[in-house]
């Protein structure tokens, strides 16, 4: 099953490495990660998004906490939680096209953010389901490029 | 008052309590050496600084100390790789000092330039990349705190020429170590407490299967205790070895794929299990499907991560061994077990260890001779192979940290420098190396370092000529396909030690056995005892790689 873990680590060098060696040295999988700043410029947070079944998930949570830089971790699907990833789509769309492309764009609630004589690029965020959606949909014009962030999470209420 | 990074380094170093480095030198390294050369602090000059990482072990196993090595930039960072892997494997505290090439050059391809935190990544508890010559203090604090508490592991700092060069005025040693993100558990949690003192109170079948945690924590004490009150048997992984007194009536000796059938009896038919400061390797519990298949389990550890890794375990208790200990002796109640103990008593009398007698020299009968020669008053150390099985078997470990070797990477080349590294910080007590004639030649060139600081290390050779371990299994289990197992041509090791300023002695009978280990304990020198074995003698019992812990093979049938 996939996962969602947040991490809270030292904003120092080396970190990165040391997580992404733990997730390769043990044969975990990475399908995305995501590291920023928080508000506290020395924490940076790496929001990973892994799968693997119980034994798996509680061994990574176990080794990234054994990481001396780690200062948290969380595992938000166990959490009542909102999820997001950006997603930029350069899609094939001529003069006749735009007008569809533009319809589904705002069916998704996304942005055009440039045009070109045979291109449009789609900006989009949301959850896993609603790009799908928007991916499915805009295969037919010809998808030339996408480019995710990976997601970023965060768990609703005061937790 | 101005001071150089490499002096702060060094004056760090002993205020940590560091007596001695084990290490080589090199160019990044000058501006240390420097500092060395009327630093307050003992330097071993090794011949490999593999055998430096492994002397520092040894220092480290046999005292509970933190361990101190140090090699340049590049190679001499390399050459320590082995090193720092067989202390990861077996959560030895120790401090990794490298240098490296000017800030200004790394990632340069400077001259011996390596990415040794990159290298050692994986087999290390932390490493740091000083960058800054007002970090040294509080990041040598730090890895010494961390090397040495939690999991205890090792620890690198590379430090860069210019940093070593940089000056700052009044540098300060921190009192105290603050990392935010590193706080290991050490009281056990009172609930798992009363949870195991229940299961062990209404169990019928317990055994108990400590490891080398009992040496990290230093609970040997408590475990005795535990063991008075409850009376439950006791096995041993191989690093546990001493940690229970080896002659003690309850003792099963060690589990697992070379141990005693009682231990591996005992074990599959418990109806508890005991886990102590132990892991569950693979060694250990053979196809892990089959261990212990009707037992509940409670393990002891302080590493969050090996609980439920390998063996599904029932009451998990984290924290250190010995609070965890002290907590349930507090509460234990002894189980009524006597059908279990006379069970195991009959097992014990059933499948007794032992070896053919007769023909050439045995090894087992070597290993009996120091056991009874030393009476158990001496660190004995082991290479790897059929020399560490055997010693594992025939000798009784009475004490903690009486027995070092390399466990979990089971290294060649480990026990002659980790035998230096003990006689360094014991220099009273009688060091054997238990080896084999291959393991034996992997750091053979330390014998100039024991020569040079009169260290008076025995090396007791079990020479059957042959990568023996590997021969027994290409034996067994490959056909007698014998490919490239033999180690006919091999120097004559009683020259090479006299040749280095030791003294060589060889055996080949019985009755020789014993004046000559006498003789090596009584000499002031490093001595090379050279006993030629029977060539084809093998270790039982043996449960092959991937069977259950009941299907042991037995030689002596
Ligand atoms: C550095 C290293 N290389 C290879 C091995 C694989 N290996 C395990 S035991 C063994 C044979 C050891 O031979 P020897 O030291 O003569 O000891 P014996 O088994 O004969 O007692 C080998 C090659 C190892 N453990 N370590």
């Amino acid at each position: 099953m996939r996962h969602t873990i947040s991490v809270l680590v030292e904003n120092r060098f080396g970190v990165l490495a040391r997580v992404a060696g733990l997730f390769s040295g043990r044969g975990y999988n990475i399908d995305s990660l995501c590291v920023g700043e928080t508000d506290d410029p020395t924490i940076s947070r790496m929001t990973i998004v892994t799968n693997g079944d119980n034994r798996i998930i509680e061994q990574i949570e176990k080794q990234l906490n054994k990481l001396i830089d780690v200062i948290k971790v969380m595992d938000v699907t166990k959490e009542d939680h909102v999820e997001r990833e950006l997603v930029l789509i350069k899609v094939g769309a001529d003069e006749a096209q735009r007008a569809r492309v533009l319809e589904i764009v705002e069916i998704f609630r996304g942005k055009i953010i440039d045009v070109s004589p045979k291109t449009m690029t789609v900006e989009i965020t949301g959850d896993e389901g609603k790009i799908n959606g928007i991916t499915e949909m805009l295969k037919p014009f010809g998808i030339k490029e996408l480019v995710r962030t990976g997601k970023v999470a965060v768990v609703r209420g005061e937790k | 008052m101005k001071y150089t990074g490499a002096q702060i380094l060094i004056e760090a170093l002993i205020k940590e309590g560091a007596d001695t480095i084990f290490g080589y030198p090199g160019g990044v390294l000058l501006p240390i050496f420097d500092v060395l050369y009327d630093a307050k602090i003992n330097f071993i000059l090794v011949r490999h600084e593999q055998g430096a990482a492994h002397a520092a072990d040894g220092y480290s196993r046999s005292t509970n100390k933190v361990g101190v090595c140090m090699a340049t930039s590049g190679p001499g960072a390399t050459n320590l790789v082995t090193g720092i892997a067989t202390a990861y494997m077996d959560s030895i505290p120790m401090v990794v000092i490298t240098g490296q090439v000017p800030t200004t050059m790394i990632g340069n391809d400077a001259f011996q330039e390596a990415d040794i935190i990159g290298i050692t990544r994986p087999i290390v508890k932390h490493s740091y990349l000083l960058k800054n010559v007002a970090d040294i203090a509080r990041v040598v604090k730090e890895a010494f705190w961390i090397a040495k508490t939690g999991r205890p592991g090792p620890v690198l700092i590379d430090i860069p020429k210019d940093i070593s060069t940089a000056t700052m005025t009044n540098p300060k040693y921190p009192q105290s170590v603050d990392i935010r993100s590193y706080n290991p558990t050490c009281l056990g949690h009172p609930m798992q407490i009363k949870k195991a003192v229940s299961a062990i109170a209404s169990s019928k079948k317990p055994v108990i299967y400590s490891g080398g945690g009992i040496m990290s924590s230093g609970a040997a004490e408590e475990l005795q205790k535990f063991v008075d009150i409850t009376g439950i048997p006791v096995t041993s992984t191989l690093l546990g070895l001493g940690g229970f007194p080896g002659t003690h009536p309850l003792f099963l000796g060690m589990l697992g794929m070379h141990g005693t059938k009682y231990a591996n009896y005992a074990i599959s038919n418990a109806d508890l299990v005991i886990a102590v400061g132990s892991r569950f390797d693979d060694r250990v519990t053979g196809k892990v499907d089959e261990f212990a298949p009707a037992a509940t389990v409670i393990h002891i550890d302080i590493d969050p991560s090996s609980i439920s890794k390998n063996v599904l375990v029932h009451i998990p208790i984290v924290g250190d061994a010995k609070h965890i200990l002290q907590q349930i002796n507090k509460e234990a109640i002894p189980p009524k077990i006597n059908d279990w103990t006379e069970q195991i008593e009959q097992w014990k009398k059933d499948y007794p260890l032992g070896y053919k007698k007769g023909g050439k020299l045995k090894p087992q009968f070597v290993i009996e001779k120091i056991y009874e020669v030393t009476g158990g008053n001496a660190i004995i150390t082991t290479e790897v192979g059929q020399n560490q099985m055997w010693a594992a078997q025939y000798y009784k470990f009475e004490y903690p940290r009486s027995f070092l070797s390399s466990g979990g990477l089971g290294t060649m080349g480990y026990g002659f420098p980790a035998a230096i590294g003990a006689q360094v910080a014991n220099p009273d007590m009688v060091v054997f190396d238990i080896a084999g004639d291959g393991s034996f030649q992997m750091n053979i060139q330390e014998l100039a370092t024991a020569i040079q600081y009169n260290l008076p290390v025995n090396v007791a050779i079990l020479n059957n000529h042959n990568l023996g371990m590997v021969r027994q299994w290409q034996e067994l289990f490959f056909n007698k396909r014998y490919s490239y197992t033999s180690m006919a041509v091999q120097p004559d090791f009683v020259k090479v030690a006299e040749a280095y300023g030791a003294e060589g002695i060889r055996v080949e009978t019985e009755e020789e056995v014993v004046p000559a280990l006498k003789s090596a304990i009584d000499s002031k020198k490093p001595v090379v005892l050279d006993f030629w074995v029977e060539e084809e003698e093998n270790v039982f019992p043996m449960v092959p790689a991937g069977a259950s812990l009941t299907q042991m093979l037995e030689g002596m049938a």
